[in-house]
């Protein structure tokens, strides 16, 4: 909660120093009067204080201003992207999964083996990609070149593919790694010794008692990812146009859209730290040992 | 709630790894630790070399612009010009040259901020696990408010409100890093102060500001020095989002995020204004992570568990 006070108070002071967005949105020959006219309507004529009053104010009602860009209010105008971007970031998410956990955990299994390399180099190589290049030749490839699939903006489910892969893809990596180092952990531990001298099958072992040890780590780290997530969308979205919070965000340093931009720093560390309280929820509930007082 | 914090820190640690570094690969075995990266090396160098001596081995300047020779393929495809080896760009402008002068913004931006970002992590890494108590804990919350937040959105907007320039790519960057250093550095520091020559130092009557500068930060060195190279890689990387975003060190610098944002759309027609820069950033983010992993393994090999 405090954070978010200190939060709200830097968003509106970078955003006092972000230039005049009248600058911007008045044509070259604009007159002093429709200057004046102007800030007054944005009520960026008053004193600072009561600018930061007013801010705080309605941030509390929920209101976090108008988007000057879109004229209407920056909460309704961040409500109506967020869709966009939550369809998208779970898919990045869960492919990230679902290719880390097999690939971390026989990574763990076949240590030193060829597999294990060829772990490591997806992960090593993973971490080097920027995601913006990756998406442009992800494009290029797939777009492009093949003509398989969309490169741009929403529609069919196709339309998803591009930017799930680009926005998974680095999570892939440090995923795939922290997957197998958590699994060679577990591997080692008393309890799974005994489980394999009881005759429990291998099988058994690896997916019941070790994975689910295992995932305790990565479930701890999903807040961490999920943040993650929410600033490579932006990236992300901008790549491939897609109309969701991260394009918004990149629209709304370009365009000086103040209001906007405050309310998109305050509502995506709202949904973050959310996500970070719904984690640690969730990791009492897998590791048991885990009480909060 | 400790173990709460317990489980924060585990999640900030390895949040870190997948920002670019994490424990070496056991694959490659103790006996091959101590041999030097030689590829990594070479690439490194001949970066160096090719940000220091940019305007003695490029063939054109960066930002001259020819509009009769614009948007020219490499030289070995069709219609290449033997004058512009890997083509040029929508102005004309010769992307190999470009790709040279882009070499030194990313090595500039990345040796300021980490300098500056690494000195305030160190310095408060330093006072926090020294002094302890309440300033202690203090410190660590905000170290931990600031690895939790997506920082690169305030940079974003630090980047645009102060105006784009060297200065505040550094500061923006730096504001991400010292969280990250400090976080370590704490923990070193911790094990340090426990050691008898600090006890010693105090008995003899030594000031805090003594013991912390002489005492205990040349202890830390080693922890401080592979921190700054494990960086190096993920600095690269941000300085090249940030370009990409138009957030960067303004036009007509060229820097690598910039040349891949700029060549996005004609990757239709011209592959080559976009793939080079994307290339150089990985390679030399690659050559970085994988000489950092090396540096860690040969100085500090218990930073494995935590970084």
């Amino acid at each position: 909660m405090l954070l978010l006070v200190i939060l709200a108070l830097i968003v509106f002071a970078l955003a006092r120093v972000t230039g005049n967005p009248a600058d911007l949105l008045l044509r070259e020959d604009a007159t002093q009067e429709d200057r004046a006219h102007l800030l007054k309507a944005l009520g960026l004529d008053r004193p600072t204080h009561e600018q930061l009053l007013v801010f705080l104010g309605g941030a509390l009602r929920g209101d976090l201003g108008q988007s000057i860009r879109y004229r209407k209010p920056a909460v309704e105008v961040f409500f109506e992207r967020l869709p966009n971007t939550l369809t998208l970031v779970p898919l990045a998410l869960f492919g990230a999964v679902v290719m880390a956990i097999p690939l971390g955990m026989s990574a763990a299994v076949y240590r030193g083996t060829l597999l294990d390399r060829a772990a490591n180099a997806v992960a090593v190589l993973g971490i080097a990609t920027p995601s913006f290049w990756l998406g442009i030749v992800l494009i290029y490839v797939f777009s492009i070149t093949l003509g398989w699939l969309p490169s741009a903006r929403m529609g069919s489910p196709a339309h998803y593919v591009l930017p799930a892969i680009t926005l998974g893809a680095f999570l892939v990596a440090g995923m795939t790694r922290l997957v197998r180092s958590s699994v060679l952990e577990v591997l080692d531990s008393e309890f799974v010794k005994l489980a394999r001298l009881k005759g429990v099958s291998e099988v058994t072992v690896l997916w019941k008692h070790c994975l689910r040890n295992a995932m305790i780590p990565v479930v701890t780290l999903f807040g961490v990812f999920f943040a993650l997530l929410v600033t490579g969308a932006i990236v992300t979205e901008t790549v491939f146009a897609w109309p969701g919070v991260g394009r918004l965000t990149y629209e709304a340093v370009i365009f000086r859209d103040y209001p906007l931009l405050q309310a998109i720093i305050l509502l995506k560390a709202v949904i973050v730290l959310g996500v970070n309280l719904a984690v640690d929820i969730l990791y009492a509930y897998l590791d048991p040992r885990v009480r909060y007082a | 709630m400790a173990r709460l914090e317990e489980g924060l820190s585990v999640g900030v640690v390895a949040g870190e790894a997948l920002a670019g570094i994490d424990e070496a690969s056991d694959a490659r075995g103790r006996g091959a630790l101590a041999r030097l990266p030689w590829i990594p090396t070479l690439i490194i160098v001949a970066l160096v070399v090719a940000a220091a001596g940019a305007p003695l081995i490029a063939p054109h300047s960066p930002t001259e612009q020819s509009l009769p020779d614009k948007l020219l393929p490499p030289a070995w495809q069709e219609g290449g010009n033997a004058k512009y080896l890997l083509g040029t760009d929508v102005l004309g402008r010769d992307v190999l040259s470009r790709l040279l002068y882009g070499a030194r913004v990313s090595l500039t931006v990345a040796a300021a901020a980490l300098l500056a970002g690494g000195a305030v992590g160190l310095a408060v890494g330093i006072l926090s696990g020294y002094v302890g108590g309440r300033i202690d804990s203090v410190l660590m919350r905000i170290v931990d408010a600031t690895l939790t937040f997506p920082t690169i959105l305030i940079a974003l907007l630090l980047a645009v409100s102060l105006g784009q320039g060297l200065r505040t790519m550094v500061l923006a960057i730096a504001l991400i890093l010292w969280a990250r250093f400090a976080r370590i550095v704490r923990g070193e520091v911790l094990t340090v102060k426990g050691r008898d020559f600090v006890a010693l130092a105090q008995v003899r009557g030594c000031s805090h500001a003594r013991i912390m500068g002489v005492h205990i930060l040349p202890n830390v060195m080693n922890t401080f020095m592979v921190l700054l190279s494990l960086h190096i890689g993920f600095v690269i990387l941000v300085e090249a989002s940030l370009s990409f975003l138009g957030a960067g060190i303004p036009p007509p610098t060229p820097s690598w995020g910039q040349m891949v944002s700029d060549g996005r759309s004609h990757i239709a027609s011209a592959w080559w204004l976009s793939f080079p820069p994307g290339v150089a950033i990985l390679l030399i983010v690659l050559a970085f992570n994988l000489f950092g992993d090396w540096l860690r393994d040969w100085l500090d090999p218990r930073l494995r568990q935590q970084v």
